[in-house]
């Protein structure tokens, strides 16, 4: 059976004055239906440029190789036309920044029917808005706030409308783009929880990305780590969060402490150092100039993503502890 | 720690009218109190006038009525008292990027508190200009700082904007500083970085910091005490150990049992969100949207009426760990 999304060795560069930048260099990663899968990484880790090639909304001067495979067809390759009707009904994005990312001047009703309209042109009025006001309540905001402007919405109810948009096609595949990151902790829960709930009853894929991986511990079956283009640990949620295997992903795990841990108290885990610049990658294993434990090993060739109970990581000392 | 307060609020209430004549009552009767050398931690949801606070603490919002006092002083809006305050308590803005004059150095920036409190030619150790932008520089972490002295914001990373921000507090020898999500925008890795600085400037300067934020996880890495707010109000406040680790007011732990990293609470997702300010509820503000009262355990109590209809005092800043809620003060007596 096909996956819901395959990425088979992805990698996207842009071209910039400067040469070919490296945004993702070969990422293979599966989302069957019912999932949720989780990306972690840090601005620049090339997550936000992985999503949007799912729906091949990457910029022009992006070159991309690899397949990337939704329900078995390459997005890449495939004829515009298809690729139109690929787009919300196949497969949908939740952006991050719901402000910026709804018109402020059409009323909410009017766009979420907007790709119902386009993938359905005959649809009556009537039909259009009884499909707007059954995603409304899917998402759980009041009927009486379909007439509403983007400005007269909280920052959760905005989310909440770019979620029943992504939902209005009945799409299998959902890529959600940092969906809770300007949200307080309560509607940033409330919202996780909206979005582990259709997934549990309308059984559609959900790849989230976020900075956060606690955040996607909590709502998440696999997490995939990204540093500098590449993924560096694969496994469960629990696994990722919990005993992380790399020396990167116990990194950012660490920096969301565990409230009551003595070990955090008055003791903020921080990481020395910057991400590598992308067209200057340093040789060896990315992360070597600021993993604590690197060896002169490390610097000799880049680390493929070795199995380690249960789960993967791009790391040559995994192994050892 | 000395256990005179440096500064601190006595029921101050700030209340803005909108275009419509209604007036929103951003806050509602706060006490907060910050010790030198201590770290206070303001907690609580957008709307909860968290940030409102921190302005009226720094003198940039004048209370409706109520008062601020500095070194048991209070604090006078106009003259030289301002200026005064305006070096000693400053405040880091939460977006770093956005704060810095774009078109301003790194040096530019630093130099411009100075220049204006004329603090160069008064340095006890007669530095030059340049010698105090570095020291400030490097106290924030940024070594060796000549080589950032000609940098422009956009060729700084995340974390160093914000070591910049800080440096530009430090350069006016402030005894107090006020941080408004100092690390929300940023990454993950670098967040640690500088709450590792707060705390060590904290411990070498013996600065009183107050930090606001929405994160818990940053209130148990650095701060020894928390007071959440609520809709303009303080609801809980005492020690970090207590308010996070035995928390008595149903919303802090409401709060609590969201945060992704705390696995062994229950999750209580609250319906809705934080009230409007025009429309403050009566009773206790948060009886609305409260777990506690609508599973019984309020009634249970006997007092869900006083929950509906009697209002609560404002929690004094004593330092000891208080709750503004009913059902806590019937558990307790």
């Amino acid at each position: 059976m096909d996956h819901l999304l395959e990425l088979r060795g992805l990698s996207v560069a842009y071209r910039t004055t400067d040469g070919l930048l490296p945004a993702v260099r070969g990422v293979d990663l599966v989302v069957d239906a019912g999932e949720v899968v989780g990306i972690a990484g840090e601005s620049g880790c090339g997550k936000s440029t992985l999503a949007s090639t799912v729906l091949r909304l990457q910029p022009k001067d992006a070159v991309v190789e690899g397949e990337i495979l939704v329900g078995g067809h390459d997005v890449q390759t495939m004829e515009w036309g298809d690729l139109r009707a690929l787009r919300w009904a196949e497969a949908a994005i939740v952006f991050q920044g719901a402000l910026h990312s709804l018109n402020p001047v059409r009323r909410i009703e009017t766009q979420i029917a907007e790709p119902i309209r386009v993938h359905e042109p005959g649809i009556s009025d009537a039909a259009a808005a009884e499909r707007v006001a059954e995603l409304l309540e899917q998402v759980g905001l009041p009927p009486g706030r379909s007439r509403a402007y983007p400005h007269q919405l909280s920052g959760g109810q905005r989310q909440r409308v770019m979620i029943a948009m992504a939902l209005a096609c009945r799409p299998r595949l959902i890529v959600a783009d940092e969906p809770t990151t300007a949200l307080d902790v309560m509607v940033q829960a409330q919202v996780l929880d909206l979005m582990a709930g259709l997934v549990k009853d309308l059984g559609v894929g959900l790849m989230i990305i976020s900075h956060d991986l606690s955040v996607l511990s909590d709502v998440c079956d696999r997490v995939a780590v990204m540093y500098a283009g590449r993924v560096v640990e694969l496994g469960s949620a629990e696994q990722v969060f919990r005993s992380p295997a790399h020396p990167y992903a116990e990194a950012l795990s660490s920096a969301f402490p565990r409230v009551g841990d003595p070990a955090a108290r008055y003791a903020p885990a921080g990481l020395a150092g910057d991400p590598p610049d992308p067209l200057d990658l340093p040789p060896g294993c990315a992360f070597a100039p600021r993993c604590a434990r690197a060896t002169d090993a490390c610097t000799e060739a880049e680390p493929p993503l070795l199995e380690v109970g249960g789960r993967r990581a791009a790391c040559i000392r995994v192994g050892e502890r | 720690m000395s256990d005179a307060p440096l500064l601190e609020a006595e029921g101050v209430r700030v209340e803005f009218t909108t275009r419509g004549g209604t007036v929103a009552t951003a806050l509602d009767g706060v006490d907060v109190a910050v010790r030198p050398g201590e770290i206070l931690a303001l907690v609580g949801e957008s709307g909860s006038g968290k940030t409102t606070l921190a302005r009226t603490l720094v003198g940039v919002q004048r209370p409706t009525s109520g008062v601020v006092r500095y070194e048991g002083e209070p604090l006078s809006y106009s003259g030289r008292a301002v200026k005064r305050l305006c070096r000693e308590v400053q405040m880091v803005l939460q977006d770093a990027a956005g704060s810095l004059n774009p078109r301003q150095t790194v040096y530019e920036s630093v130099a411009e508190g100075l220049r204006l409190h004329r603090l160069v030619g008064r340095d006890s150790g007669g530095r030059t200009e340049p010698e105090l932008v570095a020291a400030a520089l490097s106290e924030a972490g940024l070594r060796p700082p000549e080589r950032l002295f000609l940098r422009y914001p956009h060729e700084l990373s995340g974390g160093q904007k914000q070591r910049v921000l800080i440096a530009g507090a430090l350069a006016l020898r402030p005894r107090l500083l006020v941080a408004d999500e100092p690390v929300s925008s940023l990454d993950a890795s670098i967040r640690g970085e500088i709450l590792a600085l707060l705390l060590g400037l904290r411990d070498s300067l013996g600065l009183g910091i107050v930090v606001v934020t929405h994160d818990v996880g940053l209130a148990w890495n650095i701060a020894d005490r928390i007071a959440v707010m609520y809709l303009g109000r303080v609801v809980e406040c005492g020690t970090t150990e207590e308010v996070l680790q035995s928390p008595r007011h149903p919303y802090t732990q409401a709060l609590l049992s969201v945060v992704p990293e705390i696995e062994e609470l229950t999750p209580v997702v609250l319906t809705g969100e934080v009230p409007d300010p025009t429309r403050i509820p009566g009773g206790c503000r948060f009886h609305p949207r409260c777990p506690a009262l609508a599973d019984g355990a309020a009634a249970e109590a006997g007092v869900a009426d006083a929950c509906r209809t009697t209002a609560l005092p404002v929690l004094a800043a004593t330092g000891e760990h208080r709750v503004a809620c009913h059902l806590a003060t019937a558990r307790d007596s």
